[in-house]
């Protein structure tokens, strides 16, 4: 198996190391960097357990090779905290109630933070579609909707 | 019957009746959740499994010597090396026996076969890879109904005197006086119902570390399991004969990401990832892929219903008969109470007052995976409920009255509670009319119906469907309820700081119920301390104390009893102490939320913190020292949460669709802890409900292959498809409970599938169509409106 040198920026921090072609992003981050926060739900790429940004971009890490992120930037769950202040997307899901196992919740909240990023006063129709691509067993997506609505109005406010 | 409840405490104590927020959110929304693949142990191994792909299979031969040379690979067990130990076979839940790996036959697919000991996970995997297994397929049997026919090859060679494959008959109710209501009947309707095999699905797989310590003579497991106390006398009673004994086991159950039933189980990787762990002395690490949890875990459902309903001219109910095969797959793995092999399916009277019902179900083994687990209901709930339901609207179609009319006309009056139903339940309350109005008017079900006709008439399809249920939770009292004679009692103990400050300890388990939030301020409600200066920790058998785990929305009736009785302990134990700083009599004493103060003199008080203190400072001459109390709630009955659901749909008659345009839940739990956990509890059950009725089945071919393996064709709803949840309450206590409350978060996974189906036969029904069973896909749909000639 050939491994090779990468180089990554995750939540800021550049990251290099020496990997084997197939490690898959997800088991980096998770696994060569303790970056546990970003999960794993299915394997095939249909639950967004895995999701983090690329480049700002939406991205299930489960389907994405390490050495395919090498000169990139991805933000993930741990990145969203800044300075000691939650993300408005952080707080909404606790104010909404957004969450209740947590498990597809960090996948959920980076697949809203892109969303909010290109479309900042998305409807109820836009987030729903936005997040469809996110499965959640526990909250029947209302307050995960309600979540996103009160981050993107918070981020309007200031 | 009331709607709202005042809460008695203010916001900074924030007891019962507070929406407060959750205390597990914090870490959860930073990513910072201990769930059990992110724990990583020093010289931690790796196990993954080789899997059978036949559905019956003789196994000739396992050869390893390929895998054990990939690099990284250490070892392969098999069932010969678990044979050593004799740990090849375990018991079920339903104290059936099941192969943990097999000698020379497989019976399902996806079965494991052997499992791969390597230095990191795609070692192992490359492991899996490699290990050539010679398979001899053998005859597949899929059909429970062909299983069950005399002279059917006999399935369980491994039980001695086998002579069928019957895994067990179960009854309730009296036949005879049944049939003779049957026979007396003006009218019968029947329909043959099925509830097709489901899959919990939670967002995280199963999945395991066991840890070994070999100096210590020590197992501890950290795994996903709704149910650790259970898990580790098991773990003692399978394997002590290897020396592992109960005080030397400890079950972690960590942060879990979702359970819905499919984790109270113990699978066969688990117990192989211990004994791998035990023999080589390091732990190791299992965590199960989505294709295997979707294709070998315990399975939901696979009820096949022939459902009678007997009733007079008027549309009283006077008879219910259920005949029922349920395809049990390999082995009765069910996770049921071990008297009520078919759970609690005789709630099957529902919300009506029949006078005579029976039902019986024939379970049979079939080359499919074992089960089966609750999906979100208290042990068969959803399959009764959806049954009479199902039924209660083709009678009331077949008469020619509105299926809200038929229920009304039925329900059992509210002066009947506590109510003794003919199939020998005690209902503790209920009042199901102002909880079947009131969704009524919230979703204006009048103005809908008039739509109907009109849309009718322009050859629209639009159904309304209804479905007043009521569930029986909080197993239970111990003179009926135990698993492999466990009884099902929960408990909780409390222990008060020297600063006022309480940490609690559960035999529950949450996996996303929010019961560090819930727990805490029960705690509150009773002791006055603030909610947010209570910890609550579950999970770890070292430290919690022994109960039967969460599932069957049993948390709630059975440790939040425990916990509010414990504190009433504590409260009484605070009112001596109180009586000694005040210099009075404990009967001089009043009691409002944090503090005790004396009649008639208000301004002398001690707060339940300053009580606290004493009793580590200066607490009376004979009295026990500390602050700490626990208890072990047997309760008296079991809880019956209920509710009035209505469902409108529109179905396209191009494509067969059904889009599920409105949803108005009207749920009665009871007395509310925390009504936005609830609500987001009524929430999550309802897509679960949705999930069944329009998406989710786990089909087999006539070989036994698992056609819906994977998520990419097992459906789950998606935020797109779940329409937007329109909920609503009543409030009716239960008497017994001391809290009042009920429990909750299956009530919506059972009432919403016969909401949804009945809206979808309503909006066909002048077609002449009485039934269609759940998943209801665009292409049955279609299917039914070509035949009807309906199809656009």
């Amino acid at each position: 198996m050939s491994t090779h040198r990468i180089k990554v920026t995750v939540n800021g921090t550049v990251q290099e190391a020496e990997v084997e072609a197939r490690l898959l992003l997800v088991h980096f981050l998770r696994e060569n960097l303790r970056l546990t926060g970003t999960h794993i739900g299915c394997d095939t790429t249909h639950c967004g357990a895995c999701t983090v940004l690329l480049d700002g971009e939406p991205t299930k890490s489960c389907t994405v090779l390490a050495v395919q992120a090498d000169g990139r930037q991805v933000r993930t769950v741990e990145g969203l905290e800044q300075g000691g202040k939650l993300h408005p997307v952080q707080e909404g899901f606790v104010e909404k109630h957004g969450l209740q196992c947590g498990y597809c919740t960090p996948g959920m909240m980076m697949t809203a933070c892109a969303l909010l990023a290109h479309n900042k006063n998305p409807s109820e129709q836009d987030i729903r579609e936005a997040i469809s691509g996110n499965l959640c067993r526990c909250t029947g997506y209302v307050n995960i909707v309600r979540a996103v609505q009160h981050a993107a109005s918070r981020m309007q406010e200031t | 019957m009331a709607d709202t409840q005042e809460p008695k405490t203010d916001a900074k104590i924030c007891g019962m009746g507070h929406s407060m927020k959750r205390k597990e959110d914090p870490r959860f929304i930073r990513g910072q959740g201990r769930y059990v693949d992110d724990i990583v142990l020093p010289g931690m191994l790796y196990m993954d499994i080789v899997r059978s792909p036949f559905a019956h299979a003789k196994i000739n031969k396992i050869d390893t010597a390929k895998a054990l040379k990939v690099p990284g690979v250490l070892a392969v067990i098999d069932g010969p090396t678990l044979a050593k130990y004799n740990l090849h076979w375990m018991p079920t839940l339903s104290a059936d026996t099941q192969m943990v790996l097999p000698i020379d036959e497989v019976m399902y697919q996806s079965q494991e076969v052997c499992a791969v000991i390597a230095t990191s996970r795609y070692a192992a995997a490359d492991g899996v890879d490699a290990v050539e297994v010679d398979y001899e397929p053998l005859p597949v049997m899929v059909d429970p109904f062909e299983s069950l026919k005399p002279g059917a090859p006999v399935l369980r060679k491994d039980k001695k005197d086998k002579k069928d494959n019957l895994a067990f008959h179960w009854e309730a109710g009296d036949r005879a006086a049944t049939d003779k209501a049957f026979a007396s009947a003006d009218v019968v309707v029947a329909e043959d119902i099925y509830l097709p095999r489901i899959h919990v699905a939670s967002m995280e797989t199963c999945g395991c570390v066991a840890d070994f310590n070999p100096a210590e003579g020590k197992l501890t497991v950290y795994m996903t399991t709704q149910a650790p106390h259970a898990v580790r006398t098991v773990v003692a009673l399978v394997a002590g004969h290897v020396g592992l004994s109960e005080e030397k086991i400890r079950i972690v159950s960590p942060d879990i990401g979702g359970g819905f039933g499919g984790k109270v189980p113990v699978y066969p990787g688990y117990v192989i990832a211990i004994a791998a762990s035990v023999v080589i002395g390091k732990p190791v690490k299992w965590i199960e892929d989505r294709m295997e949890n979707l294709q070998a875990d315990s399975f939901a459902r696979d009820y096949h219903m022939h459902t009678e309903i007997a009733s007079k001219k008027d549309g009283t109910m006077i008879g219910l008969r259920i005949k029922t095969i349920a395809d049990h797959g390999y082995t009765n793995a069910s996770a049921n109470p071990s008297k009520f092999p078919a759970g609690l399916f005789s709630i099957c009277t529902g919300s009506y007052d029949f006078k005579q019902a029976f039902c019986e179900v024939d379970a049979a083994y079939t080359h499919k995976p074992p089960g089966g687990v609750a999906y979100r209901c208290s042990f068969r709930v959803t399959e009764a409920v959806h049954a009479v339901e199902r039924i209660a609207d083709v009678l009331a179609q077949k008469l020619g009255m509105d299926p809200a009319e038929i229920r009304m006309k039925n329900f059992i009056p509210k002066e009947k509670f506590p109510y003794k139903s003919v199939l020998g339940w005690e209902y503790d309350s209920g009042d199901y009319a102002p909880a079947l109005r009131k969704a009524m008017d919230l979703v204006g079900y009048e103005a809908l119906r008039k739509e109907q006709a009109e849309k009718r008439a322009r050859g629209e399809l639009m159904g309304i469907g209804v479905c007043s249920f009521v569930e029986i939770v909080g197993a239970g009292p111990s003179k009926q309820f135990d698993i492999l004679g466990l009884k099902m009692f929960d408990s909780a103990e409390i222990r008060v700081h020297p600063t006022g400050k309480a940490i609690v300890r559960l035999g529950t388990k949450s996996q996303g119920q929010g019961h560090e939030t819930t727990y805490a301020q029960i705690v509150a409600e009773e002791l006055g301390i603030p909610a947010a200066n209570v910890q609550v920790e579950e999970g770890d058998t070292d430290t919690a104390p022994y109960g039967l785990g969460t599932y069957a929305s049993r948390s709630t009736p059975t440790s939040g009893a425990a916990a509010a009785m414990a504190a009433r302990k504590l409260r009484d134990k605070a009112k001596k102490l109180a009586a000694h700083l005040l210099e009075c009599s404990p009967d001089d004493l009043v009691w409002e939320p944090g503090k005790f103060s004396v009649k008639g003199s208000p301004q002398r008080s001690k707060t339940i913190q300053d009580c606290v203190f004493a009793a580590y400072t200066n607490y009376p001459q004979g009295m026990e020292p500390g602050f700490e109390a626990s208890w072990y709630y047997d309760p008296p009955n079991l809880t019956f949460p209920f509710g009035s659901y209505i469902a409108v749909v529109d179905i396209d008659r191009g494509t067969g669709m059904v889009k599920v345009r409105r949803f108005v839940a009207i749920d009665d739990c009871g007395n509310i802890i925390n009504p936005m956990i609830v609500e987001g509890q009524i929430h999550g059950g309802l897509t679960q409900g949705l999930a069944p009725a329009l998406f989710e089945e786990m089909n087999y071919d006539e070989n036994g292959n698992n056609q819906n393996g994977s998520f990419m064709d097992y459906l789950l709803p998606t935020a797109v498809e779940t329409p937007a949840w329109e909920v609503g309450r009543t409030i009716t206590p239960s008497p017994h409970h001391p809290l009042g409350a009920k429990g909750v978060a299956e009530s919506p996974t059972v009432g919403a599938p016969p909401a949804i189906a009945n809206a979808v036969v309503d909006a066909l029904s002048h077609l002449g169509v009485t039934h269609v069973d759940i998943p209801i896909t665009p292409e049955k749909v279609w299917k039914i409106l070509k035949e009807k000639g309906a199809a656009e």
